[in-house]
């Protein structure tokens, strides 16, 4: 595929909002203050899972200095009703739940009270003299225990959905899905070699270095001004309109630079906290969360049980594949269950594909989006075992993936068939790549595993503005998290034909811009740039007309080209260029400002794969694994900004390295997590790692008028397994439970060494 | 409890605070100086955002007492830049992408300053353990580790 030759989309300039962030001048969450704030703080339940019988919060409001304290019973009852946040769905009766605990606490850690006081040391005293009376309940943690008959049950009404005929009694079973195409039954009688195995995952958490952080005003009027560091400033205003009774245009959430996310600030903690102490105190507050506060009681990413078992004949036909995936919700339901279930095969055009899952409560804290939610798990049961196959077969791993991989036209198991993909020239580039033909270093060994992510669209507005001078605002609604700005910005001037320089991109709070789902499902720079693509070209359009009226001419005569209205040919007559800056300059005249808007929902997301190559060495002794070299690939369609996809590509595999290598939830045997800070929750620092080469595929998305099919997701996906394949070969032992952590590496090397020294 | 009186000089400015004893030189920036550059992560030293130097020493702020800053100097992020000139560690930082979110980026420049004053020339191991006290979540730290590397050779280039 010849590439299209552009002026800026594809080229690396610095990103708008640099300086700013290399000069310590850019806000985040907790850097926004206002005169006479409080500070809040949380009560937090000591219990994994217990009643709450009665809180006492008289003593607290006594304390001098502090202005208020509000339990569940301030904030009303919800319906029994399911929206989306990000990538996943919740309930609102489980959110008003999750932001403050009502009949029972369900995870430790869970918020029992709240207070806003004049100091930090007013409002911690505070909390300690809230007397809460809890009845201590029998509490479930592991995903397997809590789907067996007879464990704790953590809500008496849940009645597993998607079950015939319907279960009579609650378990803690919240969803069955089931996703069938052919009939595995049939496809496995065909096959020549079949391999089944079990595996395990812990939940991790998304690790963004920012904790949580609010600032929330609520005026004598009624007005609500919230900062938050969010990936959704429109889903803040939504839910706390929603849990507090607010009209939504009573509400203006202004996002603040956000210091990580990943899937993690798609869900709302403080804010409706926040206001309903703003509310109550008559001032406004800050809420800033612990390190401690952020990993007890923030979302992780689920843990979970994948059965995998794949048939093929022997020369590497897959013909059937079954996977059974449950995934651990946390103490409401709600797990990436679907898209885990979904993406599991979708990188094999398979015949008979049957898929289960099940979505479990268990007293954990609600799981939260994290990058490519769900599909790292499965990805990790499923490229393992399709590793397995390709040593049973002897048969080069990417030859196994390229001899079944998804084409243009192969239907999904969950329904939609494939447009243009890049899966098979993915695997080519990594087969191809001089990391794959050039041989692991003495004592490496080398692993191979691929992933899927379906790349989300959704709703985006834009708008673009012209200034006085004919320089460029483009007006956006959704937080930069890693860059978003700058490829915005890029296709702004590639539309417009100027420089990326004369085009600024700005981040409207949600009074100032249309609605904006969140920064999430690598959708950003595919969904809301096509926004902003389109709000250009509306401007442009404007452009035309206002020309056309200074030279007295039809619209149609003219066209638009380098940034200039130009006459559409000799017909139309002899007209010098209009610039943008004196288009600008005669608006007056000629109509008012010049501006340009869209609102959309963006359809045709387009699909992305990734194929990950690691050689590693692992010490026999201590279990430590040491990366010697680590090459991510992926198709992106098109790169707007090539440093920032190749930064997506490298963040996401080294998120996935520490997935695969070290980080868990310990848990005791209370049910209280043991390791709930930066020291023991062990993620990859630079010390642990070698440089993360890329390779960039572009097969664009024919959807997008840069061909963009997002990047952030995808490069989570392969790691996991294609770490587990490495050791595989380097060790000849499988391992199936994640992580891959020295001391269970070690352990796992033990009890193989007798057996393999006997055979 | 009576508060403590402390004088120090923060990026080259004589500075005055009066601080609890308990509190952290952090929270003494963050909270009551305004300098909101120095960010926290953890508050129990192991995410490096707090960085900054002390009388020339790399230091976790959130680990160290504000009334230890008596007599002393601060140098904090929002000193790096000189006048309108970014410090070519800012500079190649937005050039290589070094910085995603950009929550960590203080504390990792703070920490690649420190290290370029005492060694111009490291290793990549070098510069993999110097940052191993700086938490990055977003960037898989290869573009923060280049452009480390690629300052400390100009700086020897300029210095040749
Ligand atoms: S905030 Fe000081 S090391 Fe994390
Ligand atoms: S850039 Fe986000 S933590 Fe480093």
């Amino acid at each position: 595929m010849s590439k299209q030759k552009y002026k800026w989309v594809g080229t690396r300039p610095d990103r708008p909002d640099g300086a700013d962030k290399v000069t310590g001048r850019a806000r985040f969450g907790a850097d926004f203050n206002m005169p006479g704030q409080l500070v809040g703080k949380v009560l937090r339940s000591p219990h994994a899972h217990a009643i709450i019988k009665s809180i006492d919060t008289s003593a607290a409001e006594k304390l001098p200095g502090v202005k208020a304290v509000v339990t569940a019973k301030d904030f009303p009852e919800q319906p029994n009703l399911i929206v989306p946040t990000g990538e996943m769905q919740v309930n609102l009766r489980d959110v008003t739940r999750n932001v403050m605990a009502r009949e029972k606490a369900l995870y430790e850690s869970h918020p029992v009270a709240a207070v806003a006081a004049t100091t930090d040391a007013i409002a911690s005293a505070a909390l300690a003299l809230i007397k809460v009376e809890y009845q201590v309940l029998p509490h479930v943690i592991d995903v397997a225990e809590a789907m067996k008959e007879g464990a704790p049950l953590l809500h008496d009404n849940l009645i597993t959905e998607g079950v015939k005929p319907v279960p009579t009694k609650p378990s803690n079973i919240a969803k069955r899905i089931d996703n069938v195409k052919g009939d595995t039954d049939a496809g496995f009688k065909q096959a020549e070699i079949v391999v089944e195995r079990d595996y395990t995952t812990q939940p991790v958490h998304q690790g963004y270095i920012e904790p949580h952080a609010c600032l929330a005003s609520m005026a004598e009027d009624g007005q609500v001004q919230i900062w938050s560091t969010t990936q959704g400033h429109f889903q803040v205003r939504g839910f706390c309109s929603r849990l507090l009774n607010i009209e939504t245009s009573q509400i203006r959430v202004t996002p603040t630079e956000i210091g990580g996310g990943f899937g993690g600030k798609t869900v709302v903690y403080l804010e409706p906290v926040a206001v309903m102490l703003s509310k109550k105190s008559g001032k406004p507050g800050k809420r800033v969360m612990s390190r401690e506060e952020v990993v007890r009681a923030s979302g992780p990413a689920p843990g979970g049980t994948v059965h995998v078992k794949i048939g093929a004949r022997k020369d590497g036909t897959i013909v059937a594949a079954e996977c059974t995936i449950a995934l651990q919700a946390g103490a409401f339901p709600g797990s990436p269950v679907g898209p885990a279930c979904w993406t599991s095969f979708a990188c094999y055009d398979i015949p008979n594909i049957k898929v289960i899952g099940y979505d479990v409560v268990s007293n954990r804290p609600k799981v939260a989006a994290y990058r490519a939610p769900g599909a790292p798990i499965s990805a990790w049961g499923v490229e393992s075992t399709m590793d397995i196959l390709a040593q049973e077969l002897r048969m080069d791993p990417i030859d196994l993936r390229l001899k079944n991989a998804a084409k243009k036209g192969t239907k999904t198991s969950y329904g939609p068939v494939f447009d243009t993909i890049g899966f098979v020239e993915t695997l080519e580039a990594a087969k191809n790549s001089e990391h794959y033909k050039s041989k692991p270093k003495p004592g490496m060994a080398r692993g191979v595993a691929a992933g899927f992510w379906f790349n989300v669209g959704a709703d985006s507005s834009a708008a673009a503005h012209v200034a006085e001078d004919g320089t460029v605002t483009i007006i956006s609604g959704n937080p930069d998290i890693g860059g978003s700005r700058a490829s915005l910005a890029l296709m702004a001037a590639e539309e417009l034909g100027v420089d990326y320089d004369k085009v600024r991109p700005v981040i409207a709070d949600t009074s100032s811009i249309g609605f904006n789902f969140v920064t999430g499902g690598s959708r950003v720079t595919f969904a809301t740039g096509l926004a902003v693509v389109n709000s250009v070209r509306d401007l442009v359009r404007e452009c035309k007309v206002r020309a056309a009226k200074t030279w007295g001419v039809d619209p149609d005569g003219v066209i638009w080209e380098n940034g200039c209205a130009k006459p559409a040919g000799s017909n139309v007559g002899e007209f010098e260029p209009l610039s943008l800056a004196q288009l600008a300059a005669t608006a007056g005249k000629t109509g008012g400002p010049i501006n340009g808007h869209n609102q959309l929902n963006a359809q045709g997301a387009g699909p992305g794969f990734g194929v990950h190559i690691v050689d590693l060495k692992v010490d026999r002794d201590t279990g430590i694994v040491e990366i010697g070299r680590y090459t991510a690939l992926q198709d992106v369609g098109t790169a707007i900004h090539p440093s920032y996809v190749e930064g997506q590509m490298q963040g996401g595999a080294v998120q996935g390295i520490g997935w695969a290598l070290n980080e868990e939830y310990i848990y005791s045997a209370k049910g209280k997590l043991d390791n709930a800070g930066f020291l023991d929750y062990r993620m990859p620092v630079a010390s642990d790692l070698p440089m993360i080469e890329t390779i960039i595929v572009e097969v664009p998305n024919p959807h997008h008028p840069y061909g963009v099919r997002g990047v952030g997701e995808v490069p989570i996906v392969p790691p996991l397994a294609t770490v587990g394949n490495a050791i595989a070969r380097a060790t000849g032992v499988r391992m199936t439970d994640l992580p891959m952590s020295p001391p269970r590496l070690s352990a796992a090397l033990d009890a193989a060494t007798p057996r393999m020294a006997a055979e | 409890m009576a508060k403590t009186h402390v004088s120090t000089t923060i990026n080259g400015e004589p500075t005055e605070f009066l601080c609890e004893p308990s509190q952290a030189v952090l929270d003494v920036l963050r909270d009551q100086l305004g300098l909101t550059g120095t960010k926290e992560g953890c508050g129990s030293g192991d995410c490096g955002a707090c960085t900054i130097m002390l009388d020339g020493r790399m230091v976790c702020s959130c680990l160290v007492l504000a009334t230890e800053a008596e007599g002393k100097k601060i140098d904090t992020i929002e000193g790096m830049a000189k006048g309108d000139q970014l410090h070519a560690l800012q500079k190649k930082f937005i050039e290589f992408a070094a910085l995603q979110c950009g929550i960590c980026t203080p504390g990792f420049l703070m920490a690649s300053r420190a290290l370029l004053e005492r060694n111009n020339n490291p290793t990549e191991t070098e510069v993999r353990y110097w940052l191993a006290g700086n938490l990055c979540r977003c960037t898989g730290y290869d573009k923060i580790v280049r452009a480390v590397m690629e300052v400390a050779a100009d700086m020897r280039e300029t210095a040749r």
